[in-house]
């Protein structure tokens, strides 16, 4: 072979390697997917980095909402999935502009979830929990009959297991579409909780972006310790509303995680970082305290899904 | 009970075919005493079939109401509040308990004790006002944080002395404002639910109007929940649900239709364990009878409850809601 033909055959090659990623078949979105923009800051962010980051911006440490799963995969070292199977069902025969069935399953097709809720029981670090995590992007995280239905059967097998309980809170509120069933629903997780409060059982309510409304209103607020996340926002009426009420301008910082630290409403405002770490040291502490240990409970691991979900 | 109906009462606009007759009884009536002065002669027999017209017609508007139209009877300014309820469920004994002990006393929320023919109650409700200064005084019957603090003091001092609890409920909400939100409206809402459901007394609610969202059920928590006939329970506001739902709020109606917000909805979903039959033409048109029917259901019911243990009681409200809720498997 003469140089010439090495310097063709290299040639040749480079472009069938260039031709063979060309084929990979990344459409823009895809290649847009592994850049992420800061909502704060508007760097952009390698989407792996952000990932790694646990989803937090590493300029101005601005804390993306993320997804139920990712959030258990994040948290839990094991985890063991139940009630995964429980959907809506449409009880009222809701139509808005377009009907609740079609919504719902336009949710579950998008997320992969059957609600707004995932469940189960966990190892944090060590600690042995149940605990539930919200999901946004499932209709924003709205809380309807299987929210309530899967918080009580978890609170149950909490009381069954003597297993402390965690719930991780991200919705708008009460499911509209279910009208009454939803807002009843405030009732059975405030009642079932009621049950786990007489029992001695430690309940931690980490309150993540965004918590509003009935769900502020019931399991929310319920916490023996209630955390904030850091850049949550947490209320009650949304903040149109309240704006409309009152005719004036709400300051910047309202409803946030540190200005509810302010008033007194949480117990702590936490970076995503040291959640693991506190929680299971908040668990410890009141297990050691308490004597109350955990009955055993056969794990039959669940795999977590890696899609990455920004919701 | 004492009181008299309201006189000039300010009719609905579904309610205009029965006013326009109402209207030429009155017309009869004053031409009546002319003639009966002049020549002797009465107009007995067409007033009477008047009267009847306009009761025939009434009834049947009243059969066929929307929810919408409920909604105008639930918000009626002159539907019987919480104190003039009080006023007539106990015209001798009415002790009112102020104050949250934290610095305020919210009027949105009054409470104190009463005593029926089972006994000594303790009665909480949501106050809406008559006319724009009281309901300035009353914030419209919307509470703050410290209107379920104070109510709680009440559950507490109830549950202490064995007093069953009545809540009266007619609320458009609990109020959307800044102080709210720094005092912990969804944790004082919260906080109210889950020990309502601990409670070891009976707990009985009336829905008498209004029925809306967490800040109905901040006082709402029972063993029995009674409805009024033409009282709604709902998550949100129709009007708050068509600007969410529908982007627009003049969709209010098909939000009301949508919602389920009736009594009678309520009975179908298990969620109320009764409805009480309000005088023809809504509770404003006659309180005496309004109240009386809430006397006559609620009495035996709680006699009945007292009898009941405490464990009874919170077993039988978990059981309660424990059921609510309708779901599929995937």
């Amino acid at each position: 072979m003469s140089l010439k033909d090495w310097f063709a055959s290299k040639r040749n090659k480079a472009a069938r390697l260039h031709a063979s990623s060309m084929n990979n078949n990344l459409t823009d979105e895809d290649i847009c997917k592994l850049w992420t923009q800061c909502f704060s800051c508007q760097e952009n962010i390698a989407t792996k980095t952000l990932d790694a980051n646990l989803m937090v911006c590493p300029y101005c440490q601005y804390h993306f909402r993320i997804g139920a799963y990712k959030r258990i995969a994040q948290l839990c070292s094991t985890f063991s999935e139940i009630d995964a199977n429980l959907k809506p069902s449409d009880p009222l025969g809701f139509t808005d502009t377009k009907p609740y069935k079609d919504r719902f399953e336009a949710a579950i097709k998008k997320t992969g979830l059957n609600d707004a809720i995932v469940c189960g029981v966990a190892k944090i670090q060590s600690e042995l929990c149940s605990i539930a995590v919200m999901d946004f992007s499932y209709l924003g995280g709205s809380m309807g009959s299987v929210v309530g239905e899967k918080i009580t059967r978890l609170a149950e097998l909490a009381i069954e297991k003597q297993l402390p309980l965690i719930i991780f809170s991200s919705s708008g509120g009460a499911r509209m579409q279910e009208g009454t069933f939803s807002l009843m629903q405030m009732v059975k997780t405030g009642a079932v909780l009621a049950k786990l409060h007489d029992k001695s059982l430690l309940y931690i309510s980490v309150l993540t972006e965004p918590t509003f409304g009935g769900v502020t209103a019931s399991y929310g607020m319920l916490g023996d310790v209630n955390i904030a996340e850091a850049d949550a926002r947490i209320g009650f009426a949304g903040r149109r509303v309240i704006e409309q009420t009152i005719r004036q301008k709400l300051p910047n910082d309202f409803q946030t995680a540190n200005y509810l630290l302010h008033y007194g409403q949480v117990d702590t405002v936490l970076p995503r970082k040291n959640l693991a770490e506190k929680l299971a040291t908040l668990i410890r502490l009141h297990r050691i305290s308490s004597g109350i240990e955990p009955l055993p409970f056969e794990f039959q691991p669940t795999p977590v899904p890696q899609t990455v979900q920004t919701s | 009970m004492t009181s008299k109906p309201p006189k000039d009462i300010t009719p609905l606009d579904f309610e205009k075919p029965i006013v326009e007759i109402e209207d030429r009884i009155q017309a009869l009536l004053s031409q009546v005493s002319e003639q009966v002065s002049q020549h002797g002669e009465t107009l007995d027999d067409e007033i009477e079939a008047l009267k009847n017209k306009a009761q025939t017609i009434r009834n049947k508007v009243y059969a066929a109401l929307t929810p919408l139209q409920k909604l105008q009877i639930a918000r009626h300014p002159q539907r019987p509040n919480f104190t003039e309820l009080i006023q007539l469920l106990s015209p001798e004994c009415w002790f009112e308990l102020h104050g949250d002990r934290a610095g305020m006393d919210d009027r949105a929320i009054l409470g104190g004790i009463i005593e029926l023919a089972c006994g000594p109650v303790m009665v909480i409700g949501t106050q809406k006002g008559k006319g724009m200064k009281e309901n300035l005084t009353h914030n419209f019957g919307m509470a703050n944080p410290e209107g379920y603090r104070k109510a709680l003091k009440l559950f507490y001092h109830a549950e202490k002395f064995k007093m069953p609890i009545l809540t009266l409920i007619d609320t458009p909400g609990a109020y959307p404002g800044i102080m709210g939100e720094q005092n912990g409206i969804g944790q004082a809402i919260a906080f109210n639910i889950r020990e309502m459901a601990r409670l070891k007394t009976p707990i009985v609610s009336v829905v008498t109007g209004e029925g809306a969202s967490g800040g109905a059920l901040g006082v709402g928590v029972a063993n029995k929940i009674y409805m009024m006939e033409h009282a709604l329970y709902t998550v949100i506001s129709p009007e708050g649900c068509a600007s969410i739902l529908w982007r627009d709020a003049a969709f209010a109606e098909k939000a009301a239709d949508a919602l389920k917000i009736t009594a009678q909805d309520l009975i179908a979903m298990g969620i109320s364990d009764g409805i009480i039959a309000e005088p023809s033409g809504g509770g404003h048109r006659d309180p005496v009878k309004f109240a009386q029917a809430i006397v006559d259901t609620i009495v035996p019911v709680l006699s009945t409850l007292k009898q009941e243990t405490g464990d009874a009681l919170t077993n039988q409200r978990y059981e309660k809601y424990r059921s609510i809720g309708a779901f599929a498997i995937a």
